[in-house]
Order: structure tokens, then C-alpha cells, then sequence
């Protein structure tokens, strides 16, 4: 059976996030290779169907990474990213995926170390939890080995 | 508006058992703006239904659409292609529209993907609330436009009864008396004779006791 590696997509703010993820780079800082950066405007953006598409298309794990609270550049996207991460997380556990899945961080443009280690840290909990049944690709591999 | 909120997801799954190919029909009208049946509440549905087939490794195909209106002929009639290309239609619509869509397309089954609630309207976003109970017979002249039939918990037309407690309801702390508020709007306006007039027993023929109700407009009648 081959070794899972899990597909995690990334909703990143433009401000923030994406940010943090060009300085994590710049500071050669290591992170998996797992994620799948996906830039926003703000998380503002985000409704429920991109985070469902997502696991709809096999991804593993998705999360929203968003400006720390208070610092929003459109003053509050992601105060409103945040319920709708909370409520899709039901979604997703009414379909029988762990709402582990999907989850919300916060930083700032100036947090590259911090961005390194929450890809870090959600890849290995998604490690943990395994593949998701509905990602495909895992799936005729292993049955192919 | 007509409030609705989504049916329980096993609930939808059940219904849906066996079944390979249907449309999830959403309605543009009073369900889209509560955010339970619109064209995102289509999608959303959709990917849940997908994803939890897959799952099983029993996919459903699902053709995603949103009528303008589904309680009116001229766009009830806009889903005719689409009606005999599938096993199920899964409205998200009201029941008035659920049922306006069974009177057309009589081929096929058409289930509600929401249970309708209620009438009433947005206090912020997403957050609604009873206002009307479609009574047909509208008292608001009298109790300074604070409806006793739909916001009193007992439909008391000369209240308030001894369950009013410092301005609240005796079936949750949280519920308003619908009579403190009449009484404390109608004293600010300076109406309290309409308070103390009795008001007489209610016909309760206009409600729904008198049978399912209709309403024709004559001018418009060919």
C-alpha cells in the first residue's frame, strides 16, 4: 500500500496569508508539499460550496487561512469567514467526513514561520485521519497495489 | 415572506434511496432571500447528495437549477425539459411551490427538500421570525401593528393572560408578550381606547378552519 499523502487545499487571504506563504518561502523555510494554495481576496470570499468543492474533488483536508481577528483589510471578511468554516464543517459531517477536515487559521502578511507550521500541523492531522473516501486518486492506487 | 428550513440530511437520503438521476430545483423567490432554497442552497444540497453517494459507491447524477418562482405557471413551466430527463425532482421551494410543481409534471415525483414554517422576516441576516399566521381577518389597526394571533403564544385577542411576566412569555423567558408590547405601543401613540374596546370573538372561518382559501383578482380574470 502506498504511503498516504494527503491533498490539502489552502483558501488563503491575500493580505495575510498568501502573504505569509511568499515570506515562509523567501525565508526557506520548510513546509510539505501537501498544500494546495488557493488565493482569495479575503476569506470574505469564501461561502460553504468553494470549501465543499473541494472535498467534492477529493482533497483530504481544507482550510481557510484568514487575517488575525481585528485586522481584516475589508474590516471584518474574516469574521464572516468564520461562521461559514464553522457551519460547512456540519455540512461535511452530515455527508460522514470528520469535521477535522476543514478548519480556520488566522496570521498576518508577517507571519511566515506560523504559516510554515500549520501546513505542518494540518497535514499531519490529516495523516492521522487518513485518506478521505472520497479521494479517488488514493483510492485505485491502493487498490492497484 | 414564506420562511423554510432544510429537511434533515438522512431525511433527504431516504427519500432519494434507489434513486440514480434527479434536479435539485431551487426557487428564486421567498427561499432564496431566507437562505434555505436558492441557487447557493441548489449547490450546496448538491455536493452533500454527491459526495454522500459516492461515498456509499453509489453516485447520483444531479442536475442543479433555480426557477424564478416556483408557486407560478409562467416559470413552472421552464423546467419541462428537464422534468422528463429525470427520476426525481427535489424542490427546494415551499410546499405551496413543491405542490404547484406536482400539479404540472404529473410523470414524475417531486419531493421537498425543506419544511415550510412559517410567515415573517429577516430581524439581521439570517435570522428570522414569525409575523403573520395568515389569519384573513388582519387586526393590526387595533393593537398598534404588533399582531396578537401570530405573536401571542395563545392568540389571546384581549390580553394580556396571567403568564405575562415583567414583558415576557411564560413558555420561554426569551418570548415577548405579545400584549405587553401592544399595550406598551399603544399607550406611545396615544391609542389606549383601542386597547380597552373588547375585541369580539374571532371568526376563525378566514383562517384555514374554513377550508383551503383563495383569492381572485377579477380584472384580471379572462
Amino acid at each position: 500500500m502506498p504511503e498516504f499523502e494527503p491533498i490539502v487545499v489552502a483558501f488563503c487571504c491575500h493580505y495575510c496569508a498568501y502573504g505569509a506563504a511568499d515570506l515562509a518561502g523567501s525565508m526557506r523555510l520548510e513546509y510539505p508539499t501537501n498544500i494546495r494554495i488557493i488565493r482569495l481576496p479575503c476569506t470574505g470570499k469564501v461561502t460553504p460550496i468553494f470549501l465543499l468543492r473541494a472535498f467534492e474533488k477529493g482533497a483530504d483536508g481544507v482550510y481557510v487561512a484568514g487575517c488575525l481577528e481585528g485586522d481584516c483589510h475589508f474590516i471584518q471578511g474574516n469574521l464572516v469567514a468564520k461562521p461559514r468554516v464553522n457551519y460547512t464543517k456540519k455540512l461535511i459531517q452530515e455527508v460522514g467526513l470528520e469535521p477535522e477536515r476543514l478548519e480556520m487559521f488566522n496570521m498576518s502578511a508577517a507571519m511566515g514561520p506560523r504559516f510554515a507550521e500549520v501546513a505542518r500541523e494540518f497535514v499531519e492531522r490529516i495523516k492521522q485521519l487518513g485518506p478521505s473516501p472520497l479521494n479517488k486518486k488514493f483510492h485505485i492506487q491502493s487498490d492497484a497495489a | 415572506m414564506v420562511i423554510g428550513e432544510r429537511k434533515p440530511f438522512d431525511e433527504i437520503m431516504k427519500m432519494l434511496e434507489g434513486v440514480k438521476k434527479i434536479a435539485v430545483l431551487g426557487c428564486g423567490g421567498c427561499v432564496t432571500v431566507c437562505l434555505t432554497g436558492g441557487q447557493d442552497e441548489v449547490r450546496v444540497l448538491s455536493s452533500q447528495l454527491r459526495m454522500a453517494r459516492d461515498k456509499e459507491g453509489n453516485p447520483i447524477e444531479i442536475i442543479e437549477k433555480t426557477l424564478e418562482r416556483q408557486c407560478d405557471p409562467e416559470y413552472v413551466e421552464l423546467a419541462e425539459g428537464m422534468a422528463s430527463d429525470v427520476e426525481v425532482i427535489l424542490s427546494m421551494a415551499c410546499g405551496a411551490g413543491v405542490q404547484f410543481m406536482a400539479e404540472r409534471y404529473k410523470d414524475v415525483p417531486i419531493y421537498p427538500a425543506l419544511n415550510t414554517t412559517f410567515v415573517g422576516g429577516s430581524k439581521k441576516e439570517g435570522y428570522y421570525v414569525e409575523r403573520c399566521q395568515t389569519c384573513g381577518e388582519c387586526k393590526l389597526y387595533f393593537t398598534g401593528g404588533i399582531c396578537p394571533i401570530a405573536r401571542c403564544s395563545k392568540s389571546l385577542l384581549n390580553g394580556p393572560c396571567g403568564g405575562s411576566t415583567k414583558g415576557k412569555c411564560e413558555i420561554d423567558p426569551e418570548v415577548d408578550c405579545a400584549w405587553q408590547l401592544i399595550l406598551d405601543r399603544l399607550k406611545s401613540l396615544n391609542q389606549m381606547d383601542r386597547y380597552t374596546d373588547i375585541m369580539p370573538i374571532n371568526d376563525w372561518r378566514t383562517n384555514r378552519d374554513g377550508g383551503p382559501r383563495k383569492m381572485i383578482r377579477e380584472d384580471f380574470q379572462r
